[in-house]
């Protein structure tokens, strides 16, 4: 059965050189970066590299045998898409393996004037069937695609198997209950947007009021996102993770805070054929992606060396059970229990 | 945003036509319901009229047969019509109903996603729908010659954005070499999200493959409140839709300066084909906007209003016009 088996390339998050250390050091196959603007999907304040940090991000982990995937995924803008190409040519020039891209504007100009560069389709471009990847390979030549934290294991494998590239999955990480790329909720209240912008409810646009009776009020644009009683666990108010009224009943009625974490099914993502798992977390610190990194690098060894008697380890599990959003897991779409 | 060249045209000449797109039901409605809604959309103001099930695999009242016996009827009326495919596609069978819409010859499709693209280029007449993502000119151009002959533009683009992609001075070119037409959704709930989760099924408890259809008993989607009661989301199935009805009708020279052919009004369960009436009078006999959306509340039509996309702002403010 193992020689069926593919191991997966570990992709993991770097929002700072520290963070690409971190990844790097701890066994990532390759990390994935994004400039200081708004050309990638986590443009926040503090976070990102400039040229001379992707250079040297890139030195460090080509001496360690690591790949280095700048993300340049969110839709060039109407009034000046320059920042856009100018960041495609910066990949090329400061020796990024590949570009994870999302607009067709983006890709047909990697096309023309970078025929030789490497480009995997952003889960931003949304891609959920074989024949939408099918579209940009023709077109753009794309040779991997991420796909959507929305489809079952049952439709990756059907991807996996009508696709002529490789295909990555998220793995662990924050998880978007919305189809990437197509989600508008955060633009409708403040104005910006992961295509528009590269954010999803930006902080800027977050106001806390605590009431007199010690009770919170997280607002997001004026919207009331969340109430929290006086000793409830506050959670950031992300639009779509927050409690709302449907039929006078008060609930999280979109998500509950909670990350995806897919480790107990590294075999089967193994058997599928999945060729790299990617690990969320930009806008978080080094040392979460050190953690991260390294429970699931020996999680993927021990998977590969013994897929049949694979099981999570106590402390791989503990590590990634603290870093969960409201210390929660699920398999997500994976498994849809409430299919 | 107005240009000198247009405003001195709409002086010397009769206003240019804004044409009125009847988008497809979002909801869930009945087939008895839907069948007496295109009636009357037959003897509407409306040129064009986008036909299909784009929210949801699982709601069959009518199927692809049923779709185009419907819009031959409606051609007979004098309209135009496009059939419009899913937005989230998922499934072979998903797949197979697009190859469905490729193989006929009688309509226009929408696509709806880049499986529809794939799908469909170079064999029917294109309509680039508005979830997918072209926010500049460079990406309308690559997606022009897939066989084009209008585009409707991402909900959250603002005008000015708009006619920077595809300009009214030197329009992109579609199929055929003709000027790819511009469409922006004008009024309706602006559908802002989409899921495989079905947040309906959800709410009421069940699983989504057997959800008894229970959003067929909302007409205009399922109300989500924020916790201080205010109106915010409307659940719509796999959908998540505003509240607030995006309406556009007192933005008409800003839309024809911006190079806009077509306005997209999206269907809700009342009062909509009054919508349609008022909007016709209003952008081609210079009515004022203000006195006819006064009067829908009291025929049904959900609110509040909103108009920030247009303006780079919020998509849920709302500025008098």
């Amino acid at each position: 059965m193992s020689h069926d088996l593919r191991i997966p390339q570990l992709v993991c998050p770097a929002g700072s050189l520290r963070a690409l250390h971190s990844a790097v050091d701890a066994g990532a196959d390759a990390v994935y970066l994004g400039l200081k603007d708004a050309t990638n999907a986590r443009n926040f304040a503090g976070l990102n590299f400039d040229d001379a940090q992707v250079r040297d991000g890139v030195a460090h982990a080509h001496g360690r045998g690591a790949e280095v995937l700048m993300a340049l995924n969110t839709f060039a803008d109407a009034h000046d898409p320059s920042p856009w190409f100018r960041a495609a040519d910066k990949a090329v020039a400061l020796g990024a393996d590949a570009l994870i891209v999302a607009d067709s504007a983006v890709m047909a100009w990697c096309r023309r004037q970078h025929p030789q560069l490497r480009l995997h389709l952003s889960v931003q471009a949304s891609a959920t069937s074989h024949a939408a990847i099918e579209f940009y390979r023709s077109r753009y030549g794309i040779q991997r695609a991420v796909l959507p934290r929305v489809l079952t294991l049952q439709q990756v494998a059907q991807v996996v198997r009508q696709s002529s590239i490789d295909i990555e999955v998220f793995g662990f990480g924050s998880l978007c209950v919305m189809v990437e790329g197509r989600c508008t909720l955060s633009s409708w209240v403040t104005g910006q947007s992961p295509n528009n912008a590269g954010v999803c409810s930006p902080a800027s646009a977050v106001r806390w009021n605590e009431q007199a009776d010690g009770s919170v009020d997280a607002r997001l644009g004026g919207v009331l996102i969340d109430r929290y009683g006086a000793s409830e666990a506050r959670g950031y108010p992300t639009l779509c993770k927050g409690r709302f009224e449907v039929n006078g009943r008060r609930e999280y009625a979109l998500e509950e805070p909670t990350s995806l974490d897919t480790m107990e099914l590294l075999p089967q993502l193994m058997a599928i054929g999945v060729a790299a798992i990617k690990i969320e977390g930009r806008q978080r610190s080094a040392a979460y992606v050190g953690q991260v990194t390294r429970a699931w690098r020996s999680a993927i060894d021990r998977a590969a060396a013994d897929p049949k008697g694979f099981a999570p380890a106590a402390a791989e599990t503990a590590v990634l059970a603290s870093h969960a959003e409201g210390q929660r897991h699920t398999l997500g779409a994976y498994e849809r229990p409430w299919r | 945003m107005t240009t000198p060249g247009i405003e001195s045209a709409e002086s010397q000449q009769p206003l240019a036509p804004l044409d009125l797109t009847v988008g497809p039901v979002l909801y869930h409605w009945p087939r008895a319901t839907l069948l007496d809604f295109y009636a009357g959309v037959a003897d509407s103001p409306a040129r064009t009229v986008v036909l299909g099930e784009v929210v949801c695999a699982r709601r069959r009242e009518l199927r692809l047969p049923d779709w185009l016996a419907l819009g031959r009827e409606l051609q007979r009326a004098g309209k135009q019509v496009v059939l419009a495919t899913q937005a989230l596609v998922e499934t072979e069978a998903d797949l197979r109903l697009i190859e469905h819409q490729a193989e006929q010859s009688e309509f226009a499709v929408e696509a709806g996603d880049a499986s529809a693209l794939q799908l469909l280029a170079g064999r029917v007449p294109l309509v680039l729908g508005p979830h997918l993502n072209i926010y500049s000119q460079q990406a309308l151009l690559e997606h022009a010659d897939l066989g084009a002959t209008r585009w409707v533009a991402p909900v959250e683009l603002a005008l000015d954005a708009v006619a920077r992609i595809n300009p009214p001075t030197a329009p992109v070119l579609g199929a055929g070499g003709q000027p790819l037409q511009t469409e922006v959704w004008a009024f309706g709930r602006v559908p802002l999200s989409f899921s495989v989760r079905c947040f309906t099924a959800r709410h009421h408890g069940v699983a989504k493959d057997s959800c008894g259809f229970v959003c067929l008993s909302d007409a205009d989607g399922l109300a989500m409140n924020s916790s201080d009661g205010a109106p915010f989301l409307v659940l719509n199935g796999t959908q998540t839709q505003s509240a607030a009805v995006q309406c556009l009708l007192g933005d008409a020279s800003a839309l024809r300066a911006a190079g806009v052919n077509s306005l997209r009004l999206s269907p809700c369960a009342r009062g909509f084909l009054q919508v349609l009436r008022d909007f016709d009078a209003v952008l081609h006999q210079q009515g004022a906007a203000d006195p006819v959306m006064v009067a829908w509340p009291a025929l049904g039509v959900p609110g509040p209003y909103g108009n920030g996309y247009a303006r780079h702002q919020p998509g849920m403010a709302w500025s008098e016009t």
